[in-house]
Order: structure tokens, then C-alpha cells, then sequence
């Protein structure tokens, strides 16, 4: 392994157990600190007001799953935007490139737009 | 001081993936299949692909799992909420080593000659991508287009039946 490898990743491992070692504070000193006292009541969702429905889970309406897949198709578009945006300025094919790729998920938005996903009744 | 760090993200990324396999609870594996998916990307960025690892920490560790757990709370999981045990074990275990079989042995094959790990860079991968490979490019917004069009359609009908 090349010495470059240390040094190109030192800060970030660095870091990284900063970010551990912080975590386990944190947790460890509300571990020791809080006070404990165990009740029923304490296991429910929400300590007052309105018991919890039926069940622990109950099933999500479809529509957050329309909103999670639209979020999928665009966060594949965005990543497309991190190798553009370094490259663009002075490269006339990869703007236009890029211009048709968001013109046709521009399309597709609309789309979904006019299909009504985007509201939220119907 | 790169190989214990490889060991240990292929530790956390074998490890999550058998967690996926072992828990009994859908949203604990769906969890631990973050956990290797995550994993994964730190492989990536040992080996300098750091424009893979952040496609695998945004797309994967990201948008992925959230559709998941999106899917397991949209099932009647309160019905089931621990998995039984299911009988077709068994044949996953022999199409899972046949994967990894074929994977293992086209890897020893065509074993790429060692050397230093060396990653392209963001422009280089932005250049080929838009000038050489411009056309495979728009044809994959194609391809997104499709995916949000037919998701739309069958969710509509779906959210109509309810």
C-alpha cells in the first residue's frame, strides 16, 4: 500500500473515532446518569393521550411509498449532477448532455404532476 | 494501515449481511442490510472508487432501504410480525453458493494483475461519461421515465382498490 493511502484518510479515520468515541459518551453518560423508573405505561408509544391503534404497526397508506420511489428515480438523477458539475464549464456536449437527461425526468415530474400523484387527496 | 481497515469493513459487511439471513425481525434485517450496504461502500472507498462510494451511500444506504421498510410497514406485517421459518431454506442455500460459485470462480479466471489502488477522480468518470458514453446516458433517463411512470400507474390502481 502506497504511504499516500495514511495520509489521504488519516483525517477522516480520525474523525471517525472522534465521532465513536463522542457517540459512546453520550450514550454511556445517559446510561449512568438517568434515573430509572420501570412502569407498563412507560413501554407504550406515546406516555399520554390517545392509546396507540389496533396494532404496533399499522399498514402505511400507498401513497408514502409513491413519494419513496419518486425520491429513488430522483436521487439516481442527482447523482448524475456530482461527475457533471466538475466537467461542465468548457464542455458544450456534456451541458447539453445533461440538459436532455433533466428535460426528460423534468418530463416525468410533470407527468406525475398531472396524474395527481404530487397531491395528496384526491 | 489499510488491510485492518479492510478487515473491518468486511467484517461489518459479512456480518450484516448474515444478520439479514439470521434475525427474525423483517425490520432488523432490513437494518442490518444497511449496515452491509454501508459496509460495502467503505470497500469502495479503499479502493479510491469514491464516486461508487457515494452512489452506494446515496442510492443504496439511502434511498433503497427507505422503499424497504417503506414495503415491509405497507404489508399486513402486524399479522406477522416475526418471520416463521420458511421451507424453501434449503434451495436458497444451494442458489446462494451457485452465485457465489460462479462470482468466486469468474473472479480467480480473470484475476486483474496487482496493483496499486488508484480511482479515476470525479472528472475523469464525468468526461467519459458525457462525451464517449453520452448516448447509454440519456437512454438511462429513459429508463428512470419508465420506472416512475409504470410505479405511478400500479400504485394508482392499487390506491384505487382501497
Amino acid at each position: 500500500m502506497p504511504v499516500d493511502f495514511d495520509f489521504r484518510w488519516a483525517a477522516i479515520i480520525v474523525s471517525g473515532i472522534i465521532g465513536f468515541i463522542a457517540i459512546a459518551i453520550m450514550f454511556g453518560a445517559s446510561m449512568f446518569i438517568s434515573s430509572r423508573r420501570r412502569s407498563e405505561i412507560k413501554l407504550t408509544s406515546y406516555e399520554c393521550g390517545i392509546e396507540a391503534a389496533p396494532f404496533r404497526w399499522s399498514q402505511i397508506n400507498i401513497r408514502y411509498y409513491i413519494f419513496a420511489i419518486l425520491f429513488l428515480i430522483f436521487d439516481v438523477e442527482a447523482v448524475f449532477l456530482f461527475p457533471w458539475a466538475v466537467i461542465f464549464i468548457g464542455n458544450k456536449i456534456a451541458f447539453y448532455a445533461m440538459l436532455i437527461f433533466l428535460a426528460v425526468l423534468g418530463f416525468a415530474i410533470l407527468y406525475g404532476w398531472r396524474k395527481g400523484v404530487l397531491q395528496w387527496s384526491k | 494501515m489499510s488491510e485492518p481497515l479492510f478487515v473491518i469493513v468486511a467484517i461489518l459487511t459479512l456480518g450484516g449481511g448474515l444478520g439479514v439471513v439470521a434475525t427474525r425481525n423483517v425490520v432488523h434485517a432490513a437494518l442490518f442490510l444497511l449496515l452491509s450496504l454501508v459496509s460495502v461502500a467503505g470497500i469502495y472507498l479503499l479502493v479510491f472508487a469514491e464516486f461508487l462510494a457515494l452512489v452506494q451511500v446515496l442510492i443504496y444506504g439511502g434511498a433503497i432501504i427507505i422503499v424497504l421498510i417503506f414495503a415491509i410497514m405497507l404489508t399486513r406485517s402486524q399479522e406477522y410480525p416475526r418471520i416463521s421459518d420458511n421451507p424453501q431454506w434449503p434451495l436458497a442455500i444451494v442458489a446462494g453458493l451457485a452465485v457465489f460459485g460462479v462470482l468466486a470462480a469468474s473472479f480467480l479466471w480473470n484475476l486483474p494483475p496487482a496493483s496499486e489502488p488508484e480511482g479515476p477522480g470525479l472528472a475523469k468518470i464525468g468526461e467519459s461519461l458525457f462525451t464517449k458514453w453520452a448516448v447509454p446516458f440519456e437512454v438511462v433517463s429513459l429508463v428512470l421515465l419508465v420506472a416512475l411512470v409504470g410505479a405511478i400507474i400500479i400504485a394508482g390502481r392499487a390506491g384505487d382498490r382501497e
